[in-house]
């Protein structure tokens, strides 16, 4: 039985993405150890500690730059985090200084907003409708 | 400029893509998509709505803009007078 325990992010800087995402969204930091040149460096929900980490990978393959760029400019997310009131966390993440590309929008079964997460990619926040 | 804009408004798509403008201007290629799959059951390609939009971009429907790394779109309805000058009421 194969499980899913870990899910990436390519980041610009592996310092600056841990900032962003354990003071500004919420992660805590669940493991940090030297890698190579890098870290293998990750990330839980506080809600969930044991849950899927997710790892904040450096962007070191030339091609991985050109991918993140070209989804950017057409506001495509890397991901996607479920939380539990879109409009709650666009207005906690917009006082916080976050960047929104799409505005909490109600697509019928789900809301879902587009953020920049300073580290080079769009991020997706969905909450399904009860 | 007129068959440019009549051919525009001359598929549902690019009616919807209309729509989802006027509900909110000013949206990412991925929130157009997006509108288009969830709202209006449209399972045009990424490559298709493109497309639709350099239609509506040529009637001068829509105009795109760079903001950063970011590429929004915009909803302007100024040819749309055209339509009612060339055949008005009174």
């Amino acid at each position: 039985m194969l499980t899913i325990n870990v899910t990436a992010v390519y980041v610009d800087d592996q310092a600056k993405a841990l900032a962003f995402y354990t003071d500004v969204l919420g992660f805590v930091k669940k493991t940090d150890v030297p890698a190579g040149g890098a870290r293998w460096l990750t990330v839980v929900s506080p809600a969930h500690p044991d849950g899927v980490e997710l790892l904040l990978e450096p962007t070191g393959h030339p091609a991985a730059k050109v991918y993140k760029e070209a989804l950017v400019a057409d506001g495509i997310p890397f991901t996607s985090f479920a939380v539990e009131d879109v409009q709650a966390e666009y207005e906690r993440l917009s006082a916080a200084g976050v960047e929104f590309t799409q505005k909490p929008t109600d697509l019928g079964p789900v809301v879902t907003a587009v953020f920049d997460d300073t580290c080079g990619n769009l991020i997706q926040i969905a909450a399904e409708k009860g | 400029m007129s068959e440019a804009l009549f051919k525009a408004l001359a598929d549902a798509t690019r009616r919807a893509i209309l729509d989802e403008l006027t509900d909110r201007n000013d949206q990412t290629l991925f929130e157009i998509c997006t509108r288009l799959a969830m709202k209006h059951g449209l399972g045009s390609s990424r490559q298709a709505i493109s497309q639709h939009l350099a239609v509506l971009e040529e009637a001068g429907l829509v105009t795109t803009r760079r903001e950063g790394r970011y590429k929004y779109h915009h909803l302007d309805t100024t040819p749309l007078r055209s339509i009612v000058e060339r055949w008005p009421t009174e």
